[in-house]
């Protein structure tokens, strides 16, 4: 499995209240929702982000409400990993159950710049900046999360079970 | 190696002897919780199981408490849906408009959560029944679509930091203060996916509102979840509230622990968090040029409790909110309302020039019932300050005690009693 695409680039506590605003929680259209993703903080982003880009920031991405609505709206913008230092501990859960990729990587969250291209491989752990021409070794997953990963999210692999 | 209070709780729901830090178990749950804004989210989820029962009607409480009584049509549908969904399983604890209370507020005094219990719930404040001894933490909505349908979760045994606390609290030093003090102390992300667990003599000082509070804000500070040790304080509370057998978890004498901090209560002082993060603290003694406000809001969650709303009106009585300044009250539930209008709190806030409202989370997370324009700053006795948190992108929220947020909701300005002659 893996990722590629041009970096977006935040800094540390990227909260779920700039990811996806309380004001539109309201809405159960993904779509709809998906389109006041990140506004707060980049309102542009909605705009430029294409399928299959990466979004990069520093600690603590994704800290304050337990909404899933934020992993959700960062995945149906197109997103197709994040990668950070570190996640709060909420969104870290709610990504790997609707499988939303993440990946903490200090290094690489630390030296990737905005407009980058990046590569991930999944089942190394692998980052590549193929702008820069470095590469990084992500925290891989537990084998349980793996699982998760594979099927697509918590619900598919209980129904598996 | 011994354990740690949260990994006693753990590894007696996992149904092990024994659990150590970062291993990954499966518990089973005592409690699984939604509201009206992460429910909807999970019914949907769990429309896809294959198991399209839910695992125990009286294990699962649905509190329609963010947008109600409803703000919007969308938000009136999402309440819509998860009403039937309750009515359709039977759901026990289904709590709306007329019976309901902010969750955090209301579950504890409606007795279902009790000491030894294994609770998730889809709001990230659930880590507040840590109070009574409880492990209690928040998930998303598809944790909480999988724990209605199994009656279980997976959880990674959290390491812990302890928090040794000392001394007595000065007259208006609360809860708040002691739990802001700490998250400006650790940072938001100090405690990041581990469990915070205050001991210590300090704690007899604290009332269960008190440990509500600091419990609350346990995520804050990134953690897992906070908890406290049972006490007859806590013993009594449950006893007075629930019917529900609770079970004591103490820490083993040579548990381990990743960092160890003292706090003296008897130092601290009433402490603000400027936007747009909770550790952005200063004393009120530290604030040198006056800040001007325009909203003071005074409940939630973390401060819509009885404590906290005598606090407020001992302030307010016999006063005048400073003109031009809107002032806020919530109680949290619908007993606390009744209760703080038995007590005539409800008068004194109202004579003072407040609006006192319905039980919501409202303003706390820009919901509605007090939304801040461009430019405006608001003193909130709420959890957040984040950018945008309470309304406009350029709006401002520091978060204060009950006693600050009074104060200031008569000089205009953040103020500590102590400005008032108090």
């Amino acid at each position: 499995m893996q990722a590629k695409g041009t970096v977006f680039k935040y800094g540390d506590n990227v909260d779920t209240d700039v990811i996806i605003p309380a004001r539109y929680l309201a809405i159960a259209d993904k779509k709809e929702l998906a389109e006041h993703c990140m506004e707060d903080i980049d309102k542009d982003f909605v705009k430029n982000v294409k399928p299959g880009d990466i979004m990069v920031a520093n600690k603590n991405f994704g800290c304050g409400s337990s909404r899933e609505h934020a992993p959700m709206v960062i995945k149906e913008s197109g997103i197709s990993c994040v990668i950070a230092e570190t996640f709060a501990r909420i969104f870290y859960r709610n990504a790997i159950n609707i499988g939303l990729p993440i990946i903490e990587c200090v290094e690489a969250a630390r030296e990737i710049e905005a407009g980058d291209v990046v590569e991930v491989d999944f089942d190394s752990g692998i980052i590549y900046d193929r702008t820069k021409g470095t590469q990084y070794q992500g925290q891989a997953f537990p084998e349980f999360m793996q699982k998760i990963i594979k099927a697509e999210g918590l619900i598919n692999y209980i129904n598996e079970r | 190696m011994g354990m740690t209070m949260t990994q006693k709780i753990l590894a007696q729901a996992a149904g092990l002897e024994k659990v150590e830090a970062g291993q990954l178990i499966e518990a089973n749950l005592d409690l699984v919780l939604g509201n009206d804004i992460t429910t909807p989210v999970a019914i949907r989820e769990m429309d896809k199981m294959t198991v399209k029962t839910v695992f125990d009607k009286d294990k699962i409480a649905l509190v329609m408490d963010h947008f109600i009584p409803n703000k919007d049509i969308k938000s009136a549908e999402n309440c819509k849906c998860v009403r039937e969904f309750a009515c359709k399983h039977d759901v026990t604890n289904y709590f709306d408009v007329g019976k309901m209370g902010i969750e955090h507020a209301l579950l504890p005094e409606q007795g279902l959560t009790v000491a030894g219990d294994v609770i998730i719930g889809a709001d990230s404040h659930t880590c507040t029944y840590g109070a009574l001894g409880a492990f209690s933490t928040g998930v998303g909505s598809t944790d909480m679509a999988a724990g209605m349908a199994t009656g279980k979760a997976w959880f990674k045994v959290p390491s812990a930091i302890k928090f040794n606390i000392v001394g007595k609290p000065s007259k208006w030093v609360s809860g708040k203060d002691v739990i802001l003090h700490i998250i400006g102390m650790i940072g938001v992300d100090g405690a990041l996916y581990k469990s915070m667990e205050f001991v210590g003599e300090g704690i007899q000082y604290l009332t269960m509102d008190d440990r509500f509070t600091i419990a609350n804000m346990a995520i804050e500070a990134g953690g897992k979840n906070g908890i406290f040790p049972v006490d007859d304080l806590a013993i009594q509370y449950m006893k007075e509230h629930s019917k529900k057998e609770y079970k004591i978890f103490e820490a083993d004498e040579d548990a381990v622990y990743d960092e160890e901090y003292t706090i003296d209560l008897s130092t601290l002082k009433s402490t603000v968090a400027f936007p747009h993060l909770p550790e952005n603290t200063k004393t009120v003694d530290e604030i040198t040029e006056d800040v001007v406000i325009d909203q003071v809001v005074i409940g939630s969650c973390t401060n819509g409790r009885m404590d906290d709303l005598r606090a407020a009106a001992e302030i307010l009585k016999g006063r005048q909110c400073k003109k031009g300044l809107r002032v806020i009250i919530i109680p949290g539930t619908q007993n606390i309302y009744l209760q703080a209008l038995e007590e005539g709190l409800i008068k004194t806030f109202i004579e003072a020039g407040a609006v006192v409202s319905t039980p919501t989370c409202g303003p706390c997370l820009g919901g509605y019932m007090g939304i801040l324009a461009a430019g405006e700053r608001c003193v909130s006795t709420t959890n957040r300050n984040f950018v945008g948190r309470m309304g406009h992108v350029d709006s401002e929220v520091y978060l204060a005690s009950p006693a600050v947020a009074a104060a200031s909701a008569i000089t205009g300005k953040i103020s500590a009693p102590a400005e008032l002659g108090l």
